[in-house]
């Protein structure tokens, strides 16, 4: 007590001060992220000018909207869509803040709108609960480009790009199906590592793995759901890894997660069988490009739609077509194509990738 | 500071006064004495055995084994293999650290909401690319005092801005979040230092690294709660703070320094899951406050304070992580699993509470 020890508290309490102020001095310098004299982070994908449509036009301002990130490819979404409207000296490029809140989402498009921003790029936190907010838009005059969850109505945007999720799947099912058919393998055990089983988008991508699958005459084995986070992934994967003693192949929905994947199936020490990512991550790529590990390709799903968003932006703004094709209106719905990137092609879609 | 020394103690209510005590008697035999009684409580009325931490975690015990059992029919040499059984213990050494802070805090008679998040932040800090150039003992640090830092502002906002443990921790459990996302910028670090990554597959007599490190916390956090004098004051406050106080405690210290123990913790399984991950990440301890709580709760410990005993939390970890390893066995969903964990904390609490009540 400090009436036994008088002065003991005092000093004791200097020390703890200044232990304190020092610690707290020394990890501010340490929360920095910025690589020390590194080389500056891959360029955002940019969409290249086609025809005449790079050609200065009309000034237009494009409104953009899209969730917070709270991984990777949302990051990657939103920085991809400022570099693209930054290669125009014709756009005015006008993001609200972004955010996991419906309400706030919805609010923040009507500002948009009440602002009469010329179009509108929006990715929806709930394509479902945002399309009433696209139809005003839409009412408004104002052109909707609805970006990958799309919307419940087409009256609620005039274009929609997005990603195909069967088709990543099939890309997936197809990789690995023609690789163990090469390589002779009767009976594979392919293994799953979905993303979140109860979104749409995954049902999707495990259907197309499916079938895809079959036509080899092939099906699933062993198949379980992380949570698009490295920790789930690391846990699903060194667990399914105790219950699969041996595996051929297996498809990991998302490169994101795929670090934890990798991390378990390392910690593991298995490298009997290949894997294939999901997303087209960076690291990923690198991965798939040094071709150290078992990850040998990965099928995309490209966050430069992103960019492509808001060049279809532009161009329905100022009322142009698209370059090549004979139309003179932009198409009301384009679905980008999943492309399988391995050793042999990576090398074109490293700008492509996002870092995780 | 008042609190510390009352003039003229009165006998302090529910410390199972015997006899007077007289006004200026030593404080040191009546501090003792609350400490001990606390300690001993129950003994009179529930029985040894109950209290003893086979009895205590009758149906603890009990489920474990029944999942052992399940295990072994439906996935057989998998399930009983070495291998598996090590991967269940990796899987529970991470939530087994937390769970360790937690089970104090919550004998002491606090909540500790913020664990998961205050991982995610050390772990988010400890990996940035500034802090890996320092090397792997400055990553280290560096995930301790931001642990310990934020069990330290919980710990002050509780005892001396007397604001509800809840609210405290469910603050800090945003705001850490928060922070862990500005500072990563909403990425997942990835963890380029070789010693740090390399903890998680380091085996040492064929045992993962991770399991040594959960085992050296479980059997500190033993000691620490059964051999000291830090853990009977913290089951004297846990059971009655006031009196407590009145026998001449620090109520206010005691409980700053246990959600520093909590933060600690945190800070330690942080640098566990950035090697396990191989990323610091704000999406890390997702949900790990209630899998804690929930572990310390199936486990025995009295969610008011005063009660529990650490192995109880333990075993609590142990059969969660088996229903997981158990599920992912047998080729079962998510959604199943949730189910049942919901299903088992309130059997695994019904059998303790029919124990506890037959029992003379």
């Amino acid at each position: 007590m400090s009436q036994n020890l008088p002065g003991g508290l005092g000093r004791r309490g200097f020390l703890m001060g200044t232990l304190g102020i020092g610690a707290g001095a020394a990890l501010t310098a340490c929360t920095s992220n910025a690589p020390a004299g590194g080389p500056p982070a891959a360029s955002a994908p940019v969409a290249a000018p086609a025809g005449g449509n790079s050609e200065p036009g009309e000034q237009v301002t494009i409104g953009f909207s899209a969730p917070a990130a709270d991984h990777g490819w949302i990051a990657a979404i939103a920085n991809n869509a400022q570099a693209q409207a930054e290669q125009y000296s014709d756009v005015t490029f006008s993001p609200v803040n972004p955010t996991n809140d419906i309400a706030q989402q919805i609010a923040a498009v009507q500002t948009l709108i009440n602002q009469g921003v010329n179009a509108l790029v929006i990715l929806p936190n709930d394509g479902s609960q945002l399309t009433s907010v696209g139809r005003q838009a839409m009412e408004a005059g104002i052109p909707v480009i609805n970006l990958d969850r799309i919307f419940d109505s087409p009256l609620a945007y005039r274009t929609w790009i997005g990603g195909d999720n069967y088709g990543m799947g099939v890309s997936a099912g197809t990789y690995i199906g023609q690789r163990l058919r090469e390589a002779g393998v009767a009976n594979p055990v392919i293994g799953e590592i979905a993303g979140i089983d109860n979104l749409p988008l995954t049902q999707q991508r495990s259907q197309g793995f499916a079938d895809a699958l079959q036509t080899f005459g092939f099906a699933v084995g062993p198949r379980q759901a992380a949570d698009f986070t490295a920790q789930g992934g690391q846990r699903v994967t060194a667990n399914l890894l105790q219950a699969a003693p041996q595996l051929d192949a297996v498809w990991n929905h998302d490169d994101d997660q795929g670090i934890g994947v990798l991390a378990a199936i390392e910690q593991a020490g298995r490298n009997e069988f290949f894997m294939v990512g999901g997303a087209g991550s960076a690291n990923a790529m690198r991965a798939i490009q040094e071709d150290n590990t078992v990850l040998k390709a990965t099928v995309t799903y490209s966050p430069s739609m992103a960019s492509s968003a808001v060049a279809l932006a532009r161009l329905v703004a100022q009322g142009k077509g698209m370059g090549d094709l004979a139309e003179r209106e932009v198409p009301a719905s384009i679905t980008l194509a999943s492309a399988t990137i391995t050793k042999d092609n990576v090398a074109d879609y490293l700008p492509l990738g996002f870092e995780s | 500071m008042s609190d510390r020394t009352p003039v003229s103690p009165p006998t302090p209510p529910g410390a199972h006064g015997s006899g007077t005590t007289k006004a200026g008697a030593p404080e040191v035999d009546e501090r003792g004495r609350v400490e001990r009684s606390a300690r001993d409580a129950g003994d009179s009325a529930a029985g040894r055995l109950l209290d003893s931490g086979a009895g205590r975690n009758l149906g603890l015990v009990a489920v474990l084994v029944l999942l052992g059992v399940v295990g072994a029919v439906t996935a057989g040499e998998r399930f009983l293999s070495v291998p598996n059984l090590l991967t269940v213990l990796t899987q529970a050494s991470i939530i087994g650290v937390i769970t360790v802070g937690v089970t104090f805090v919550i004998i002491g008679g606090g909540i500790d909401l913020s664990v998961g998040k205050v991982m995610a932040l050390s772990s988010v800090w400890a990996t940035t690319v500034a802090t890996q150039s320092y090397g792997p003992l400055v990553m280290i640090l560096c995930a301790l005092l931001v642990g310990a830092g934020a069990g330290l502002v919980n710990g002050l906002l509780i005892a001396y801005g007397r604001i509800v443990p809840f609210i405290v921790t469910l603050a800090m459990l945003i705001s850490a979040q928060g922070l862990a996302e500005q500072i990563s910028g909403r990425r997942s670090q990835i963890v380029t230092d070789p010693t740090i990554a390399g903890i998680a597959t380091t085996r040492l007599l064929g045992i993962p690294l991770l399991i040594y490190i959960f085992a050296v916390v479980v059997a500190l956090g033993w000691v620490l709660l059964n051999r000291t004098t830090f853990g009977r004051r913290t089951f004297a406050i846990g059971g009655n703070a006031e009196a407590a106080r009145l026998a001449g405690l620090n109520v206010r210290r005691h409980t700053a320094a246990l959600y520093v123990l909590s933060g600690l913790c945190c800070g330690i399984a942080a640098i566990m899951i950035a090697s396990l991950t191989t990323t610091g990440s704000s999406t890390h301890g997702t949900l790990y406050e209630l899998d804690a709580i929930a572990a310390v709760i199936i486990g025995g410990t009295l969610l008011t304070g005063g009660r529990g005993t650490l192995i109880g939390s333990i075993l609590g970890v142990l059969v969660f992580t088996t229903i997981t390893n158990l599920f992912v066995l047998n080729n079962l969903a998510t959604e199943v699993q949730n189910i049942a964990k919901g299903a088992i904390i309130v059997v695994a609490v019904l059998i303790q509470a029919r124990a506890r009540r037959s029992d003379p």
